[in-house]
């Protein structure tokens, strides 16, 4: 108790005797995590309100001593304050940091607790973890090894409960596993405002169920799945697909909107399996869309794009290049970028526009409902990661009519698109057809068909960079499987294009972007290596003028002048 | 009809032939005169009142009345303060309230009424249990004629003070006696107790406001309280176990009922007023205070705080004495025992209630309770074996104060008092392999 770290706002708490210096009220399950002190926990989660059903975490709590009749502190011999312990353990999860407050982790008596409460919670579970999805990142199986006995005294019949309950379109129940911890049920009360999980029955045949009529279908139901402890709750799209221990799992993010969900990508031998929220306290939380979980199925869509093709005939990456770089060289081109692209290939697209003298670049917007939570209403991953870095000075449009306009005036006669269908965004098949078009692509779109050169590019799983979100935060995302060996990365594609047509030499991987990129602008001093896991907030007040489209959500608040200008 | 030894207070009218639910006999008798008399004192001298008198409360942990009133209840927030009488009477061997609402309805609303002015209270909640329909029944046209004759609702007897009561009605569960079990049901919610600290209803209670939860008979007494004064009151009894009990005397004696006393000595209220064991039997056991407190052996003898050793015939039967005996007196529902009791069939019959009413929420409980409950029915249905009673014990010691509620102790407690003191019997039944009786009801045994 340091006298002279008095104004600091912080307060000592004891974890085992090891001073820590923390915020008054801060959970001490956080506290001691902070020292490296595991309070073992299945129901507590720091993005939810505390239930403190599992009792796991119990633990010996302490105050100094006060004489009850003078109020003097009582003193051991050496004249260090008594702490009187409480008689009983306490729930970890339930206690808030107080001054000298003393926590025992790991006596005798906690050990014992959690020893019962993991025998208890053995007695009737189905132990059939051979089968389980959850086998390797169970805590249950985790902490059964660590604090259980070892052995099981329970001799009687186990209570049995449904193995296969449907409780929505993605997600499956098995109540023998059900530890109920009521974490799926808080989270859909308290994040995804989807009230519709609850318990029935009583006593230990309680039973986790929706309610009458309801579904668990909301576009979060999978993060159940995920705070899920043990195997109760699981994913149909992932179950029984693969033992978690074979995957590897890689930084990333998700690209469905503005938001920029953390993830995490779990892959073997080059397949994706799964899609997972990666925890970012300033961003997501813990959660993300149950739609940005699917995106891994492009990978190997029907509509996936193997080769580079010129006209009709499939041809290898260089020749595509080849004649894309000779298709560029001709007067009139228009560049329609994509907020999709990584800030590195917005960055080489922006040079190839400056070098082909484009008469117009574009970006093509998506808008759609946002739900207050971790869907915003830009669906495009980066429109902030192209104003940054200079390829479009306004927010996209819809629809890319005034490009139709030119082209029909003439002014347009080569288009270099990038990941966009024109089709889709409103150039009419006619249009197209008037002007020589280079298309990078991962999938076969309508306007792909009628391209004069295909470059076949990688999708956000197979390639690594950088995107801004909604509140300007630029995050990394890495390369989790291979792409097709036809395709080529796509900022490779664009350095070729670049450093042809400008015949200089021009970077043709990310970290040899960013010395480019650090040296000088709004990324000065940044570098691909030198970004967070969770990211770094930039300076975007100089297009705090631009109407952007995002409301309110998670953890983003749009500026006064963008609600006014709605 | 009243035997001589009681002092019936709460009691007094409610089994005579001229009483009837009716307000106007209740007014005929004197009723709502301590709440006229109420209205004329300010809310702090009714809660001093209270404080004085050392009135316990009659639920279950006998915490002071007045301290609960006067120190406890948050009047700092601003929040409103709400009233809630607990009358979701369930301990197994209690049935004291179920009188006093059945019989004298006017003594608890009136009771209610006056312990809702003295906390500042506007709305006022009676929460009785399901199982009690008739109750129900009764009380709400007791709140009706109060109503009807302006002893509720707006300005009450010209007063200014305003105060409503609604009866609600449990749908069945032990639990709900649990103060913030009832809160979280009466809020419409399952009736999963909350995490103390921080919810403490005198704090943060019904509607997260500040809550004052009473018992039935904690509420009664208030009107007496009022009526004599808080320090006249402090007479009756013994000091610090002041006014009678109701204690709910059921089993195997020959007068099994419900008396009112004053602390008297287990021997006389055995003996005496219920009349002793039935013919031929001896007595066996004695669990003091509802089906959840540890059993007296009545061969057993104790030390009281200064090392003097008594019996259990000289038990003093209140709070104190009990305590002293080392159980509790808990919501006052006595079971005798006698020679013909298997005392493993006892404790299963207890354990399959304590697992039947499991709310569920907490894992030591939940699993524990259940567990428990399927060793002791496997014991007295023949499959016992000798290291049985340790895994119980031991079972027993992983649930007690391990849970969010006390009701851990439920199971914690009947196992460790019936396995510590009948230790032998229960060897010799599993050894012999002859526990439980051939008839043992399958109906405790849950499907």
């Amino acid at each position: 108790m340091s006298e002279e770290k008095k104004d600091d706002g912080l307060i000592s708490v004891f974890i085992d005797g090891q001073e820590v210096r923390t915020k008054p009220g801060t959970n001490i399950i956080e506290v001691a995590a902070s020292v490296g002190k595991e309070i073992p926990h299945y129901c507590y989660h720091p993005k939810l309100s505390v239930s403190g059903n599992c009792r796991m975490c119990l633990i010996e709590l302490g105050m100094p001593g006060r004489d009850r009749a003078t109020g003097e502190p009582i003193l051991n011999e050496d004249g260090s304050p008594k702490i009187m312990f409480f008689p009983g353990p306490a729930i970890g999860c339930g206690t808030n940091a107080a001054p000298n407050m003393h926590v025992k982790t790991d006596s005798d008596m906690v050990k014992e607790c959690r020893e019962g409460v993991t025998e208890f919670l053995l007695a009737n579970h189905p132990l059939d973890c051979p089968i389980c999805d959850q086998a390797g990142e169970c805590r249950l199986q985790e902490f059964s090894t660590s604090h259980g006995a070892g052995y099981s005294r329970f001799v009687e019949q186990k209570n049995v409960k449904p193995k296969r309950t449907r409780l929505g379109p993605r997600v499956m129940l098995d109540d023998e596993r059900c530890i109920l911890c009521s974490r799926c049920i808080r989270f859909c009360q308290e994040v995804a405002d989807d009230d519709v999980l609850g318990f029935t029955d009583r006593g230990s045949y309680s039973t986790l169920t929706c309610f009458p009529g309801k579904q668990l279908e909301n576009n979060y139901s999978l993060n159940t799945v995920d705070i899920c402890p043990v195997g109760a709750l699981t994913s149909t799209d992932f179950r029984f697909k693969m033992r978690v221990w074979f995957l590897k799992h890689v930084k990333s993010i998700d690209f469905e909107t503005s938001v920029g969900c953390n993830t995490d990508v779990w892959a073997r031998e080059g397949k994706i399996y799964r899609i997972t929220p990666r925890r970012n306290d300033e961003v997501n939380d813990t959660w993300m869309p149950d739609s940005g979980r699917e995106l891994y199925k492009l990978v190997d869509g029907e509509n996936r794009l193997p080769h580079c093709k010129a006209g009709e005939a499939n041809v290898s990456a260089s020749d595509a290049l080849a004649k894309a770089v000779e298709l560029l060289k001709g007067e009139g081109v228009a560049i329609v970028g994509s907020g999709r692209c990584s800030v590195e290939e917005q960055y080489a697209l922006k040079a190839i526009a400056e070098t082909t003298k484009a008469v117009g670049v574009y970006l093509v917007g998506r808008y759609g409902d946002d739900d207050g939570i971790l869907v915003s209403r830009d669906r495009n991953a980066n429109v902030r990661g192209a104003l940054m870095t200079g390829l479009i000075n306004s927010l996209p449009e819809e629809s890319l009519s005034d490009l139709g306009a030119k082209i029909d005036s003439g002014e347009v006669k080569v288009v270099l698109s990038v990941k966009e269908d024109l089709v889709a965004a409103g150039l009419s098949k006619d249009q197209i057809a008037k002007v020589k078009l280079v298309s990078f692509d991962t999938q076969r779109y309508a306007s792909t068909d009628l391209a004069g050169v295909v470059i076949a590019g990688l999708t956000p799983f197979e390639r690594s960079g950088t995107v801004i979100n909604q509140q300007f935060r630029i995050q990394k995302f890495h390369k989790a499987v291979p792409g097709p060996a036809g395709a080529v990365d796509d900022l490779v594609a664009l350095a070729t294009v670049q450093a042809n047509l400008s015949e200089e030499s021009f970077p043709s991987t990310v970290a040899s972007v960013w010395k480019q990129l650090g040296e000088s602008g709004p990324f000065e001093g940044l570098s691909f290596k030198s970004i967070p896991d969770e990211g770094v907030l930039l300076d975007g007040s100089a297009f705090g003028a631009l109407p952007f489209a995002e409301g309110k959500s998670l953890h983003f608040e749009p500026k006064q002048e963008a609600v006014a200008a709605e | 009809m009243a035997h001589p030894k009681e002092n019936r207070i709460l009691l007094k009218h409610a089994d005579e032939d001229y009483y009837s639910t009716d307000i106007d006999c209740y007014l005929k008798y004197g009723g709502y005169e301590s709440l006229k008399k109420a209205l004329t004192m300010k809310p702090e001298d009714i809660r001093l009142e209270v404080k004085a008198s050392g009135l316990r409360g009659r639920g279950g942990a006998g915490f002071p009345c007045g301290v609960k009133w006067h120190d406890l209840v948050d009047r700092k927030s601003g929040k409103p303060i709400y009233l809630i009488c607990n009358a979701d009477e369930s301990e197994p061997g209690t049935f004291k309230d179920r009188q006093l609402i059945h019989k004298d309805p006017h003594q608890l609303i009136e009771g209610t009424i006056i312990s809702s002015f003295a906390n500042d209270v506007k709305l006022a909640f009676i929460y009785i249990r399901e199982e009690m329909p008739l109750g129900a029944k009764i009380l709400q046209k007791a709140v009706d004629e109060a109503h009807e004759k302006g002893f509720l609702g707006k300005d009450i007897l010209g007063s200014g003070y305003e105060l409503e009561i609604v009866i609600h009605r449990g749908a069945g569960a032990y639990i709900c006696g649990e103060e913030t079990g009832l809160i979280e049901s009466l809020e419409g919610k399952r009736a999963y107790p909350r995490i103390k600290p921080p919810f403490f209803p005198a704090a943060k209670g019904v509607y997260q406001c500040p809550t004052v939860v009473n018992n039935v008979e904690t509420l009664c007494n208030v009107v007496h309280i009022v009526r004599m004064g808080g320090e006249d009151f402090g007479k009756i009894g013994r000091p610090n176990n002041t006014g009678t009990r109701i204690w709910c005397v059921s089993g195997m004696v020959q007068n099994p009922g419900y008396y009112e006393i004053e602390p008297i000595t287990m021997k006389e209220l055995l003996y005496d007023v219920c009349g002793g064991p039935l013919p031929g039997r001896k007595l066996k056991a004695v669990v003091p205070g509802g089906g959840s407190m540890k059993i007296l052996d009545v061969d057993e003898t104790y030390k009281d705080r200064d090392g003097k050793e008594f019996g259990f015939d000289d038990i003093i039967v209140d709070y104190d004495g009990i305590m002293a005996a080392g159980s509790m007196s808990g919501s006052s529902g006595m079971m005798v025992m006698d020679d013909s009791i298997d005392i493993l069939e006892a404790l299963g019959n207890i354990l399959a209630f304590y697992a039947h009413e499991s709310c569920g929420q907490c894992t030591p409980c939940r699993e524990g309770s259940l567990w428990t409950k399927k060793i002791t029915s496997r014991m007295c249905t023949g499959g016992a074996r000798e290291e049985d009673l340790d895994l119980l014990l031991d079972l027993g010691k992983n649930i007690g104060g391990r849970t969010v509620c006390p009701m851990g102790y439920s199971t914690t407690w009947p196992i460790e008092s019936y396995v510590g003191k009948f230790r032998e019997e229960m060897e010799a039944k599993v050894k012999s392999n002859t526990c439980g009786m051939a008839d043992f009801d399958e109906r405790l045994i849950e499907k």
